[in-house]
């Protein structure tokens, strides 16, 4: 019961992050090709792969919705799509720092992954116009869950059509023909991963309590108004509120 | 391979003339009615495209437009390769784009989906249906569109009937997800805007494939086949993948 609190989360995260941060910058050893720049890899690989992971649990999410007709599903699903873009956007900024100081320029086209996570993450993009676009609350909330399986099963063919068009310029961290990481490098890493895995939920569960406490003071609000309320229709999903200042 | 695919449409358009005269009852009892309702769909919307010419000429004439905003765009009087590829695919995909819409809007504002609600069919014959709509429009669009190319820009046509197969797997490509988005766009606020939003970077990986596929085959020295069947691999998997995923959501989009 107590772990699924997210104050406990979040200390959980901060603990982690800050250790693989730590282990980075004092017990890793500089890399011998790219120096210093490639400590960013342990901020900037973890942040993708939980975007990327993210965006396949939404598709995920929005499967099981639409099985289940549950309304708590759309709203994981939309959440999850939340904070995957917002670690998105860290992505594409550490990507192009670390881009600009490997090889001189802020975007390299020729570079699969940065090019396909811009792909995709445009793509998720579209989501927000989407949703607010459609006002029935139900099928809004179906019509995502559409969007999000169609965009999960785009994520890895996108990869694979980029990975083939494009030469292997990226450093390939993992599996280099001379060397790899060192174990010590591999710890970090995971280390890393997991403190962003962490920070990942923790967003998960903050957004989603803000967004049950908004939608039951608007339930309170419109009852001290003495509005009829449809407690079915407002239970979840969305605000109008917020619905209508972004659409 | 392209002439092959606008014989079914006039096949098509006269299916149900001929069904409706025969014994019906006892056909519908041996066939699966969603085949039927998807020939029925399908039959009706090329039947309406023939008396209206509301989409493929509209789209020809886009498509010629464009190849002239590209001549002067890149100064370029003859195309070869990449650039040529480019320019043809990134046309073809903004002309299917003008279709994709068309298809769908026609057949809200007339009130065909929810007719289609009303009556006890599968939504997935409706999908089905609209994906071979959109692709025999793309066809017969690439079949005005692919010789006036080949005049303006192209110096031989030799690289033209493989370029044909590409061009099939893409129109699939385009018109799986295109039939799909526009689904979902149909019924949203702002239709126009949200449809070729959530479809470019959907459509990203058939521009890269098809592309990559038809570059080499409008090289400058003639056609080569680098790489053609990695691409058209990649191009097939596409069309599978979202074929199934559209299948599998497409009845969501129909409650109501």
């Amino acid at each position: 019961m107590s772990f699924r609190s997210p104050r406990i989360l979040a200390a959980l995260t901060v603990v982690t992050l800050t250790a693989g941060f730590a282990l980075a910058f004092f017990v890793t050893p500089n890399d011998a090709d790219q120096g210093f720049i490639q400590k960013i890899f342990y901020l900037h690989v973890p942040l993708a792969i939980c975007a990327l992971v993210g965006f396949i649990v939404a598709a995920i999410q929005a499967v099981l919705h639409l099985r289940s007709g549950n309304p708590k599903w759309d709203v994981r699903s939309y959440v999850s799509i939340h904070i995957s873009i917002i670690l998105g956007v860290a992505v594409l900024v550490t990507g192009a720092i670390w881009a600009r100081a490997s090889w001189g320029k802020w975007f390299v086209w020729e570079e699969p992954t940065l090019v396909s996570f811009l792909i995709v993450f445009l793509l998720y993009c579209t989501y927000y116009p989407l949703r607010y676009a459609i006002e029935d609350r139900e099928r809004q909330a179906r019509y995502a869950s559409v969007f999000a399986i169609t965009a999960g099963a785009f994520v890895p063919l996108n990869f694979i059509a980029v990975r083939m068009a494009e030469s292997l310029v990226h450093p390939r961290v993992f599996a280099t023909a001379d060397g790899g990481l060192t174990p010590k490098m591999t710890l970090t890493f995971l280390v890393c991963l997991a403190g962003m895995a962490l920070l990942w939920e923790t967003l998960v569960r903050f957004e989603l309590a803000a967004k049950s406490s908004r939608a039951r003071l608007g339930r309170l609000r419109r009852a001290l108004e003495g509005e009829e309320t449809s407690m079915a229709a407002s239970r979840i999903a969305p605000l109008p509120r917020e619905a209508a200042g972004t659409g | 391979m392209r002439r092959s695919e606008a014989k079914p449409s006039r096949a098509a358009v006269e299916a149900p003339r001929l069904r409706r005269s025969e014994a019906k009852p006892s056909r519908a009892a041996v066939e699966a009615p969603r085949f039927n309702a998807f020939r029925a769909i399908l039959a009706k919307d090329l039947r309406t495209e023939l008396r209206t010419l509301e989409s493929v000429p509209a789209m020809a004439l886009f498509a010629a437009t464009t190849f002239v905003l590209f001549r002067f765009g890149l100064d370029r009087t003859s195309l070869q390769g990449s650039l040529a590829a480019g320019v043809l695919l990134a046309t073809v995909l903004f002309a299917a784009i003008l279709a994709i819409n068309r298809v769908f809007v026609a057949e809200r504002e007339q009130g065909g989906f929810d007719a289609i609600r009303l009556a006890p069919i599968d939504g997935t014959a409706l999908y089905a249906a609209k994906v071979c709509v959109l692709a025999i429009y793309l066809g017969a669009l690439e079949l005005i569109a692919v010789p006036v190319f080949a005049v303006l820009f192209l110096d031989g046509g030799s690289g033209l009937l493989p370029l044909a197969g590409v061009l099939v797997l893409a129109n699939l490509g385009l018109a799986t997800i295109g039939a799909l988005v526009a689904s979902i766009a149909v019924n949203s606020r702002a239709r126009d805007l949200i449809g070729p939003l959530l479809l470019l970077p959907l459509l990203v990986p058939v521009m890269i494939a098809s592309a990559e596929a038809a570059a080499p085959l409008l090289a400058a020295g003639g056609p080569s086949y680098d790489g053609f069947g990695k691409w058209i691999g990649v191009l097939a998997l596409y069309d599978v993948v979202f074929l199934l995923v559209g299948y599998a959501v497409y009845d969501f989009l129909l409650e109501d």
